[in-house]
């Protein structure tokens, strides 16, 4: 099963952890807004996806599947 | 009780000023989170400091019980009545949006976040770096040099300088200004004329601005219309004054402290060096170890907090510092481990008000450590010399005699 991650608009406030970590995954608007950019997270990027997780202050980053 | 008396009792008296507090703080939050996780003093004002990770983000959340109207840590005019003994410009709406709630936050916050995004702080990158290098121009030879004084102070304040459209030579004055307003605020006279000397400033330059704007955010908060009407003037300068002032001596501090860490710590220091591709996660372990904001919040009505009979107008001492320490929430927090993967910090806040320049802050950090380290990849606390620490809302070292060879 291949993981799908999403970012909760209302828990993000832009503390632009995702993308400085993993840039392939996120996109931050220019209000700080991180968005996630892939369907699914490619196997070799599963890993910076959790990193993302681990690392983002408002638990903003879910799990969708995997 | 005299707020300068020597404090016996940290859970029921503390003191954010207190000399060895400054100092070294991090040994008093370690036992009071073991034995009251929730101090409270009665000096200045009546005021409570959570030190806990899961206490400090869960207040930042509630933003109903817990007010950002009066942010400072040291209580000052603010908290009485605002204009009684101050005849300065009208700052009726405060610095918004550090000390406004929703509705003003949303929308001032609106206005400032696109100046301070990751494309527009990659362009600051160029400007950033060659400040660094002309400052370490002038004392990388000498063998010894105040990283403090003569470096990271300087930076930030030129950076946010050129952001606001200000001139960069008048540097040390804005340093003055927010230092005296920051640092000094127990001083009540020195604080009125570092905020006068600063609010008449700003009046002055977003007068110029209407006749005359230009490309930099000052001129953007006068020509930017919300809801149809222009910005209120009061608004636009609560908001320049408050560029100004967060942007000055947080980042240095931040700067300053990563400096000391470096310089106190050989290994970590060598291992920078050796090891450049480490300076991302360094600089969020840094920024952990040493977060040098508290802001505070205001209570809004009386409320027990996990057991804490919180009294309407009550301050909570905003410790993210402290947070960062906490054990509950990270793995040897009073060890810096440059290489930590999982760093769920709050060195920028929590909530609806993180530190809206969060990305110039990490970027400014980063470029100052990559260029000191490059110029000067060895150096140590000079032996003998007094370092000086500044505390209460931010803490950081102002004075920090370095030695290299």
């Amino acid at each position: 099963m291949t993981m799908k991650i999403r970012v909760d608009p209302d828990k993000c406030q832009g503390h632009a952890r995702c993308y400085s970590l993993a840039p392939e995954l996120f996109e931050v608007d220019d209000y700080g807004q991180s968005t996630v950019i892939v369907d699914e997270v490619p196997a070799e990027l599963e890993e910076k996806a959790r990193l993302a997780i681990a690392n983002c202050p408002e638990y903003a980053i879910e799990i969708v599947s995997e | 009780m005299a707020h300068t008396a020597p404090v016996t009792d940290w859970a029921t008296d503390f003191d954010v000023m207190d000399p060895g507090y400054l100092a070294d703080p991090f040994s008093i939050w370690d036992r009071l989170r073991e034995s009251c996780p929730i101090p409270h003093t009665d000096r200045r004002k009546s005021s409570w400091m959570p030190l806990r990770y899961e206490d400090v983000t869960a207040i930042a959340h509630d933003v109903e019980h817990f007010s950002s109207l009066k942010v400072a840590v040291i209580p000052g005019d603010e908290d009485e009545d605002p204009n009684e003994n101050f005849d300065g410009p009208n700052l009726e709406y405060g610095l918004p949006p550090i000390s406004a709630d929703p509705p003003l936050h949303t929308w001032t916050r609106r206005l400032l976040l696109p100046w301070f995004s990751h494309t527009r702080v990659d362009s600051y990158v160029p400007l950033t770096r060659e400040l660094c290098c002309s400052l370490l121009d002038g004392f990388a030879d000498k063998g010894h040099a105040d990283a403090a004084a003569d470096y990271a102070q300087q930076i930030p304040v030129r950076v946010i300088a050129r952001i606001l459209g200000v001139p960069t030579d008048l540097a040390d004055t804005f340093t003055g200004w927010v230092r005296d307003v920051l640092e000094f605020a127990d001083d009540q006279e020195r604080r009125q004329a570092g905020a006068e000397g600063l609010l008449y400033y700003f009046v002055d330059q977003l007068a110029q601005r209407k006749e005359h704007p230009g490309d930099d955010l000052l001129s953007e908060l006068l020509h930017t219309e919300v809801d149809g009407k222009p910005v209120d003037d009061g608004i636009a300068l609560g908001m320049a004054a408050l560029v100004l002032i967060a942007g000055v001596d947080t980042t240095w501090s931040a700067i300053g402290s990563s400096l000391w860490h470096l310089a106190s710590h050989e290994e970590d220091r060598k291992r920078l060096v050796a090891e450049p591709e480490l300076m991302p996660t360094a600089v969020e372990e840094l920024l952990r170890a040493y977060a040098p904001v508290t802001m505070a919040r205001e209570v809004t009505q009386d409320i027990e907090y996990a057991g804490c009979p919180m009294r309407a107008g009550d301050k909570v001492l905003m410790n993210f510092p402290a947070a960062n320490r906490d054990p509950e929430a990270f793995e040897d927090p009073d060890v810096v481990q440059l290489d930590r993967a999982h760093n769920r910090h709050v060195a920028f806040g929590s909530g609806i008000h993180r530190c809206a320049g969060s990305n110039l802050a990490r970027m400014e950090l980063q470029v100052a450590l990559e260029e000191w380290l490059a110029r000067i990849p060895e150096f140590t606390l000079a032996e003998g010399e007094d370092i000086t620490w500044a505390g209460g809302q931010v803490r950081g070292p102002r004075i920090l005699p370095v030695v290299f060879p």
